[in-house]
């Protein structure tokens, strides 16, 4: 027994995942092969809404290598209904959601048909032959319009396109007083309607899944960040008992909320492959990607914020319309929901109303994208911040910080009554001003201002928090959540003293094999090197709720913490026996148990050896060391920042370069350095790209125009700057490890940094908003007397495509 | 058509179809997965290998076209168990979190080492424009690029992928 001296927690260990990686020893889904494989390739609908009138399949049956062609009428009971697990409310409307559309198309790209072929290309070339009688029907695509009388349905027998009405008022909750009342007292009023373009989560892995129907369990390798919720909802979807699918989750390239989901391809594959009775496989291009997996955000928010005139903020009003596409997917209805909690962020406000509207439109549907609601969320109240301070003309920061929750405020019960445990906003900021030189910078912007420089300075502030670590089960009860928010985790002790962890929390790039090993071998006294952690089998990891809302290290981790703590229970029992001595006597560290106050001393690596031969056990003692844990936790976490933008805009052009970007993250205890800037910078990139880059943009028949990575702008490295990053440290105090999570920090907090920079470097132009994303031909129309919001909502040609330009704000 | 080519080193001859690209061909004819397919407007670059000693996107390129020619690939890099010095960089420097890139990134690192031995931040920026990557927001990969450079000197070329480097395979739990 090697005893780890110095602790691995905090530790900037390189990745055990990279070798394979790096060198080309991957198992990718598209990368797996089964003997008698067949692959699948969809028929998409190149309208957005219309009736099917007839398939015809008899010339594509007919093609070389062709095995069979399915339409949705020929699976239609087998295939069941696509699984939403998040009614908000009880009267929420939901249309059946068919993997393959059976009588009517409801957005460009829906699967309308499959080809089961010998190769990927006979499937493919088969699709041509394929003849699909359609009757086209009205498009609805402008939110707005979507709600308003006589509008065009979506789904004609819901008899509305409006989802849901999901509300919190303060004043109803108890939390805090009543907004309207706020908002008639109000000394200075603040009214904005922002718009979060939809987004498209873009993952670098297209999707895949391959369905083995012959052996005893039916098994599905996904590229899928939800195994296990998986796995579960397709046997609720089509019938096939729980017990008899696996799920696995190879090697996952990426998702960021866009793999977690229950696909239509998934289930059209299982079922497919038990009708044939023979092992199917699909991968998508990526054409097929960004038209018909999930996209992301899409709300107009309408917005009021009431304050004093000394600045001191007394009300939030926030009216949402959510777009959720033609269908309910996964947790569609609730990714809005997810930011009702948010919208008063890190500030003191005494009143506060939310209430979403969620709206069908003949779009692709939406669902999680990292951040998931909290990014909309953050946008809004950081927008608003800025707009209050210039409305008072007083520096952001300061009224901020007159607003804040003090650091000796903590613990803090919100407006919205979650309550925040720890949090130092003023540490955080201090650091990212001294980082950023905002002083220097302000003066700079002056002086440039002055002088009249074509290309002006801007600087753009975001303060935020997010609730991390979903969730505690109760919390999500009571949010009608069709889940809980446990995980679950085991410590299983080798007889050779190597330790085999496996955790629900299945990883897709954040590193949790590496992580997992450092607490671990803190924990057990063992080294790094001796731990294997195993995740994403369900056959291996039987239970989980899996990756998503950066819960991974805040929910998972604590519950491979627990289970360690077990088996360390486990051992104290028969150390106490080998060395003949009462429990309380043993302590417990580096491995070893040692008698108080002796050299007597024995290591969990003998108590495992002595466990497995089980010669000389205690009476009624198992010999088993094994554990497992199911951890829920107690409350969120509150990862909070200091997020600092400087911009170049060169007024003659409208384009945007960022200066510099500084960001000072308190994400609580760090478990590895390395794996914490990494995830920061990611974030970093993604909440960017939004703000300048990225929008899924649909014409006026509904075909989404940014279908190829040419045109929906995911940045490369000449489009992004270099990030000065740096932490403070208070420890979350709802969970042992004190960690707070990581994943979607930077993303929820960047964007707002960059509009806010671009606006302040245009303000003194009359400019008070630009839509995102902030596009040069959006910039320089506001600098040169357009519509002060740079296009308005819903006034354009083509219906209010949610877009500037019909031709697409992506040029 | 019947082609002969060698892949990382070994000599395959097959029968392909006109059409196949190279990247289908290397994965699906002769199971070097380790080169992967991100996209159909050859906009992300993780198909990338080196085509006769430089870098292509493999979906840019019929199979038939390589016929007599060389290939390396990500799985042709490392040599007698040690990394090339870009993997080891990538690894040294975090460059990587899901890995789905990589492939592509590091064959297209290499060949911008090879053009110049000694690049920037903004050369390695614009020798990466046309590989994307969407977990690590570049900066590492940066770093990555700049810290191999820096161990490879006096260049990269053939000699850089034979030799040094003293932590061999020296990747985290090993």
């Amino acid at each position: 027994m090697t005893a780890t001296i110095e602790p691995e927690v905090g530790k900037a260990r390189l990745r055990k995942e990279d070798e394979r990686l790096i060198t080309g020893r991957t198992r990718w889904t598209d990368n797996l092969t089964v003997p008698g494989l067949l692959h699948l390739a969809f028929l998409r609908s190149p309208s957005a809404h219309a009736k099917i009138l007839a398939i015809d399949v008899a010339a594509a049956v007919r093609l070389p290598g062709v095995i069979a062609v399915i339409t949705g009428r020929d699976i239609a009971q087998a295939q069941g209904s696509l699984p939403c697990a998040w009614p908000i409310t009880p009267d929420m409307k939901a249309p059946p959601a068919p993997s393959l559309a059976v009588d009517q198309v409801n957005f460009a790209g829906e699967a309308v048909a499959v080809v089961v072929a010998r190769s990927a290309v006979e499937a493919h070339d088969a699709l041509e032959a394929i003849d699909v009688d359609y009757e086209d029907l009205p498009v609805v695509l402008d939110m707005e319009a979507a709600v308003a009388d006589g509008a065009d349905l979506v789904h004609p027998d819901l008899g509305t396109n409006k989802s849901a009405l999901w509300v919190f008022d303060s004043a109803e909750a108890g939390t805090g007083g009543d907004v309207e009342t706020a908002i008639a007292e109000a000394e200075v009023r603040i009214e904005r309607t922002y718009r979060q373009q939809r987004l498209i989560p873009a993952f670098m892995e297209p999707r895949s899944v391959l369905v083995d129907p012959t052996g005893p369990q039916i098994t599905m390798w996904s590229s899928t960040q939800v195994p296990h919720i998986l796995r579960l909802m397709l046997a609720l979807t089509t019938g096939t008992p729980e017990h008899k699918i696996r799920v696995i989750a190879p090697d996952v390239g990426g998702g960021f909320g866009g793999k977690l989901q229950v696909t239509p391809e998934e289930v059209v594959a299982m079922v497919v492959a038990q009708r044939l009775g023979k092992p199917v496989k699909w991968t998508e291009s990526r054409s097929e990607s960004l038209v018909s997996a999930h996209h992301g955000r899409d709300q107009i928010q309408k917005l009021t914020l009431t304050a004093k005139r000394d600045g001191t903020v007394t009300g939030l009003k926030v009216e949402l319309l959510a777009d959720m596409g033609a269908y309910l997917r996964l947790v569609t209805p609730g990714v809005p929901i997810l930011g009702a909690f948010m919208f008063n962020s890190i500030y003191k406000f005494p009143a506060y109303r939310f209430a979403c509207t969620n709206v069908f439109t003949t779009k692709t549907p939406t669902d999680a994208y990292r951040g998931a609601g909290r990014p909309e969320a953050t946008f809004a109240i950081e927008r608003l911040m800025d707009e209050l301070a210039a409305e008072l003309g007083r520096d952001p920061i300061e009224v901020r910080e007159q607003n804040w929750i003090r650091n000796d405020e903590f613990p803090f019960t919100t407006v919205c009554g979650l309550e925040y445990d720890t949090g130092n906003y003023e540490a955080a900021t201090a650091r990212a001003k001294e980082l950023f030189d905002y002083d220097g910078l302000r003066a700079e912007q002056r002086e440039r201002r002055e002088r009249g420089d074509s290309v002006q300075l801007g600087i753009g502030v975001s303060t935020f928090t997010e609730m991390c670590g979903l969730a505690p089960s109760r919390v999500l009860g009571s949010l009608s959540y069709g889940a809980g928010g446990w995980e679950h985790a085991a410590v299983r002790m080798l007889p050779s003293g190597k330790v085999e962890v496996v955790t629900g929390s299945s990883a897709h790039g954040q590193g949790h094999e590496t992580a997992w090993s450092q607490i671990v071998a803190d924990q057990l006294g063992v080294p790094f090197e001796d731990v294997e952690v195993l995740h994403g089998d369900t056959q291996v990891s039987q239970k989980g709720l899996d990756t998503y809302g950066s819960r991974s290290l805040t929910v998972g981790a604590m519950a491979v913490l627990k289970a360690g703590e077990k088996v360390i229970a486990k051992a104290r029992v028969i150390a106490a026996h080998l060395l003949e001595c009462a429990e309380d006597d043993l302590e417990f560290a580096g491995g070893k148990f040692t008698v108080k106050g002796t050299e007597k001393a024995t290591g969990l690596t003998d108590i495992a050896l002595a466990v497995f031969a089980a010669h000389d056990l205690p009476d009624g003692v198992e010999p088993s060391l094994d554990s497992e844990a199911t951890y829920d936790p107690e409350n969120f976490s509150f990862p909070h920042g200091t997020h600092l933008c400087a911009v170049d805009v060169d007024t003659e052009t409208g384009f945007v370069k960022i200066r510099k970007y500084v960001c000072v993250d308190d994400i609580g205890t760090v478990v590895n350095p390395i794996i914490v800037e990494g995830q920061v910078h990611g974030g970093l990139a993604q909440g960017l790209a939004q703000a300048l880059y990225e929008e899924a943009v649909h014409d006026e028949s509904g075909t989404l125009t940014t279908g190829t990575l040419a045109d929906y702008l995911v940045p490369s490295a000449v489009d992004l700057p270099h990030f000065d990053t740096d932490r403070t440290e208070t420890p979350s105090t709802t969970n042992q490890l004190g960690v707070k999570g990581v994943g979607e920090a930077g993303t929820i907090a960047s964007t707002p940094a960059v509009v806010n920079a671009v606006v302040d470097a245009v303000r003194h132009f009359g400019v008070r908003d630009i839509q995102m994303p902030c596009t040069p031909q959006r910039v320089w129309t506001a600098i040169n007397g357009g519509p002060t919001d740079a296009g308005g909502l819903g006034n354009e040609a083509g219906g209010g495509l949610g877009s500037i330009d019909a031709s697409g704000g992506a040029l | 058509m019947r082609i002969t080519v060698t892949v990382d080193g070994t000599t395959y001859t097959d029968e392909v179809e006109p059409r196949q690209l190279l990247v289908h061909y290397l994965r699906e004819t002769i199971g070097k997965v380790g080169t992967v397919i991100g996209c159909d407007t050859s906009n992300c670059g993780a198909c990338t290998v080196h085509l006769d000693g430089q870098s292509v996107k493999s979906c840019s390129v019929l199979a038939v076209q390589v016929d007599g020619s060389e290939i390396t690939t990500v799985e042709g890099l490392a040599r007698d168990g040690r990394l090339h010095p870009v993997q080891q960089a990538f690894h040294d420097n975090h460059a990587l979190q899901c890995g789905f890139c990589t492939p592509g990134m590091i064959m297209q690192s290499i060949d911008l080492l090879a053009e110049n031995p000694d690049p920037d931040e903004n050369a390695v920026r614009h020798g990466l424009e046309g590989n994307l990557c969407r977990c690590t927001g570049y900066q590492n990969i940066v770093r990555a690029v700049r810290d191999a450079a820096h161990k490879m000197r006096p260049g990269a070329g053939p000699d850089a992928e034979r030799v040094e480097h003293s932590p061999s395979h020296a990747v985290g739990g090993e």
